[in-house]
């Protein structure tokens, strides 16, 4: 074998076809960027009215959270059962700021979002260092909770029925109408992912999915384990509160339900169906299964029982998400 | 020679059982270290106390002068340590790539904002890791496997696997835990053969090994363990001679390598 | 003790006994699979909607209850073969290279799948009225010493809670199968080769977890109605007293059920009613924080 020389001396980039050497895939992840980028503009052209964009939006502002919490659950191995409370700590935060303390939403929308990723620092710091299940508890507690306040404080926050918001205005314009709100979510969309995409292919990235992978192997390579979750859990809860202040501001107002524990398990549902550990699946999963209650309002009744059915049916039939379960096949295919 | 290892008088009892039992020993920087002994001597809690995963009842453990006793695994990590495993901790759900890349983890700069935005720094230094794995995948013949996926490698590509990524760490000390098992003769010479090309370099390298002929022939020291105790510790021609050794482990006299 | 104070103690054992059956439910389950069963709350509602229907079909109470509780047995049964079974062994041919361990979070995401289709059912199958059933012995209320009253359906649910308690510290302190089930919790690979069946015992787990929720579901029925929707809070406030007694503890389960009534009992009295359910989910975040192993359950030793 070669002569000894010292390893790092062996291990850097040795000849010019090594060093040259591309992110294999990365190619292929720029033009899917690129096509999300543009079927999110061309879109709205086959929008017949103002329902679709609303419907549209809404799907967009789903994804941003799912992609969130698909950081959490598919790339760190964690559950979160109470995500809705902070897509609801997103609105109620900008809209108690601005209503009650009179800030511009300018301030309030931030503001909001720097207490809702203290809040989730303050709940997964202590949690994320036990082994096991136990950040699923902690946010099924807190979710809960949050909710019963929101609901309770009727003199801040209206209590059930809910509160208005007052609308987004950035250097004297306001935010106003279907179009620029849906050019606005679209825009929050491509980033979620663009920066999600970018973080899976980075060291962070690849210290999550080595925890989820193996925690033991993780911790000897010197990943602490414990750190990396929480940033992660921060990461998605700011996420999802981000989303919930942009719904909250563009719908003009807000009830308590949006913290619900059926509307957290419907977020997670939408991860684990479009693909536990895939961006684009989070996307997939946000949009086919916040379209399918809108298509089959005549099944109002049912939708409960779909959604459950759906979990369950994923879980025993792919259990990687239906967005990997494709993809693998077609890699089947196409040998 | 400086150095790497030294285990003073550590001990284990897990419920009524004394695992490990005041053991104390020291590897230096370029040597290699086997520790050998029967079933349930107490090699794989060893190796756990030996990487942090198990904290000693008892007992010192320090890694290059540092003591490290009782300190997360990840902060062994730092002090230069890397292992391997017996029953192997292959990240299954990447490539074998992305594998050794993590193995760099320590040298990485990890901040979030650069990372969420792909800035031109942070994907120079993406794109040496990259060089630099894949080196490390040629080093330990891995070539042909440069872009599979890992859940897609043969049990004897996986072992050397992990030795890549433990190599992307660049560890002064390195543990190997049985990386000859399942491997035909072919195979185990490699390892035999970058063991000893690793020692050269002034990696300390331990090792936890059943296949004797690998132990002979590549061990500077051999430890063997019997019950928790040192049973004894010298080259490997003295170990295989000693009575007390064949008696309790080897059965016959070692064959010369 | 003050009378009102007493009645507060008194409304609390009784919704403690509840949660103590609920929370059984989720020890038995946690103990056979380390996971949380999150559809352990639909079966009280399976219980007490069963019962309902079976006196609206005309059977007199005492048929209609035990026939509820073993329709939702058998539901449970059901829910355990063709949800978690397959689920598990999708995972397990998932993780077959890497022969890892099976994800505790796939069984957490299943079984809230099977709450959800459980309730959908529920709804489609029922209404989404409230119902209430006879009850057991009549409405009168019975004076204690000391001032407070109670109605005669509590002294059904503290004893029926108790009797259910004192069945399973048979079977499972007794009885041969009860203590495969243990061993078999202990040790799955050691217990399997003694021909105790890995797959026997979770259902059984399960029929015994639907057992227990539909108990509770009959014997509470006559005081906080039931419908479609009561496993939700049931279901997560059962868990909440679970963890607080140490999940996979039978004892703590049932001291984190009695505790957990009596402390959302006293709060709503003495602090704020308004803020009644969320005891429970306060208690989860305390014990998590301070306690992660709740009271009697194991403390956090060496990992592995």
């Amino acid at each position: 074998m070669r002569a000894a020389a010292t390893v790092s001396e062996r291990t850097a980039p040795a000849a010019a076809p090594a060093a040259a050497r591309s992110r294999p895939g990365a190619a292929g992840q720029r033009r899917a960027l690129a096509g999300l980028a543009l079927l999110l503009a061309l879109a709205p052209l086959a929008f017949p009215n103002a329902y679709v964009y609303e419907v549209a939006i809404l799907v967009a502002l789903n994804a941003v959270v799912c992609v969130g919490l698909n950081l959490l659950i598919g790339y760190a191995g964690q559950v979160s059962l109470g995500h809705a409370a902070f897509f609801a700590l997103g609105g109620y935060g900008s809209a108690l700021l601005a209503v009650h303390a009179g800030w511009p939403v300018w301030a309030s929308l931030p503001a909001a979002l720097a207490a809702v990723a203290l809040i989730a620092w303050a709940v997964g710091r202590p949690t994320l260092r036990l082994e096991g299940h136990t950040l699923a508890m902690a946010t099924l507690g807190l979710g809960v909770i949050v909710s019963i306040v929101l609901a309770n404080e009727d003199r801040l926050t209206g209590g059930p029925d809910g509160m208005s918001v007052p609308p987004l205005a950035l250097f004297g314009h306001t935010l106003h109408g279907e179009r620029a709100w849906y050019a606005v979510a679209a825009a929050a969309l491509w980033l979620a992912v663009a920066m999600a995409l970018n973080l899976v292919h980075s060291p962070v990235g690849r210290a999550l999915r080595a925890l989820h992978g193996s925690p033991v192997a993780a911790e000897t390579l010197g990943i602490d384990s414990a750190r990396w979750k929480l940033r992660v859990f921060v990461i998605s809860a700011v996420m999802a509160a981000t989303a919930g202040a942009l719904a909250a501001h563009h719908g003009g107002f807000i009830t308590p339900g949006k913290a619900s524990f059926l509307h957290s398990v419907e977020l997670v549902i939408m991860v684990v169906f479009g693909g536990m550990a895939s961006v684009w699946g989070a996307v997939v999963g946000a949009a086919v299964l916040t379209l399918l209650p809108q298509l089959l309002t005549v099944l109002k009744d049912y939708e409960t029982m779909v959604f459950g059915a759906v979990l369950v049916a994923t879980m025993v039939f792919f259990p990687r998400g239906i967005v990997p379960t494709l993809a693998r096949l077609w890699g089947r295919g196409a040998r | 020679m400086t150095i790497l290892l030294e285990v003073e008088g550590i001990a284990k009892r897990f419920g009524g059982l004394q695992v490990i039992e005041s053991l104390s020993f020291a590897v230096e920087a370029g040597q290699v270290f086997s520790i050998i002994g029967p079933n349930g001597a107490g090699k794989t809690t060893l190796l756990n106390l030996l990487t942090g995963i198990y904290r000693p009842d008892a007992g010192r453990v320090r890694l290059a002068g540092q003591d490290v006793t009782g300190l997360a695994p990840h902060r062994w990590a730092a002090a230069g340590l890397a292992r391997t495993f017996q029953n192997l901790q292959v990240f299954f759900n990447m490539s074998a790539l992305d594998n050794v890349m993590t193995g760099r983890h320590r040298h990485e700069r990890c901040a979030m904002w650069p990372s969420l935005l792909h800035t031109p720094a942070l994907r120079r230094a993406e794109a040496d890791c990259r060089g630099r794995a894949v080196a490390l995948l040629r080093r330990v013949g891995l070539a042909p496997w440069l872009d599979a996926e890992a859940e897609a490698m043969p049990y004897g590509a996986l072992k050397r696997l992990e030795i890549a990524r433990a190599l992307a760490a660049e560890p002064r000390l390195l543990l190997l835990d049985e990386p000859a098992a399942g491997l035909n003769a072919t195979e185990a010479r490699e390892i035999d053969a970058l063991i000893r090309e690793l020692a050269a370099e002034g990696i300390a390298v331990v090792l936890v090994e059943h296949n004797m002929r690998l132990v002979m022939e590549v061990s500077d020291r051999v430890l063997v363990l019997d019950r928790g105790r040192k049973l004894a510790e010298g080259p490997p021609h003295e170990v295989a001679e000693d009575e007390r050794v064949v008696e309790a482990y080897l059965g016959t006299t070692a064959e010369p390598a | 003790m003050d009378s009102s104070a007493l009645q507060f103690v008194a409304g609390g054992l009784t919704a403690g006994a509840i949660y103590a059956l609920v929370a059984l439910g989720f020890s038995i389950v946690y103990h056979a699979s380390h996971a949380i069963n999150f559809a352990q709350g639909e079966f009280v509602m399976v219980g007490g909607m069963a019962a309902v229907s079976f006196v609206g079909f005309g059977l007199p109470l005492v048929a209609a209850v035990p026939l509820a509780v073993l329709a939702a047995m058998m539901v449970g049964v059901l829910v355990q073969r063709l949800a978690i079974e397959p689920a598990q062994a999708a995972q397990a041919r998932l993780q077959g290279a890497s022969g890892r361990r099976p994800d505790v979070v796939t069984l957490i995401i299943v079984t809230i799948g099977v709450a959800l289709v459980l309730r959908g059912v529920a709804q489609l199958l029922w209404d989404k009225r409230v119902h209430s059933l006879a009850a057991f012995s009549g409405q009168q209320p019975i004076t204690l010493p000391g001032g407070a009253t109670i109605v005669p359906q509590s002294l059904w649910v503290l004893a029926g809670t108790a009797l259910a308690v004192a069945a399973l510290a048979w079977f499972f302190g007794r009885t041969l199968y009860g203590k495969a089930m243990q061993a078999a919790a202990i040790n799955p690979l050691a217990a399997q080769l003694m021909g105790i069946s890995p797959r026997g015992v979770m259902r059984v787990s399960f029929a015994l977890a639907a057992l227990l929720g539909a108990l509770g579901g009959v014997l509470t029925a006559p005081i906080t109605f039931t419908s479609y929707d009561t496993g939700v809070m049931l279901g997560l406030k059962g868990f909440a007293a679970a963890m607080l007694g140490g999940l996979g503890s039978f004892a703590g389960a049932v001291a984190g059920g009695l505790l957990l009534g009596l402390v959302e009992s006293l709060g709503a009295g003495f602090v704020s009613s308004a803020y009644k359910d969320a005891m429970a989910f306060i208690v989860i975040l305390l014990v998590l924080f301070v306690l992660p192993g709740g009271l009697l359950g194991a403390r956090r030793s060496d990992r592995v």
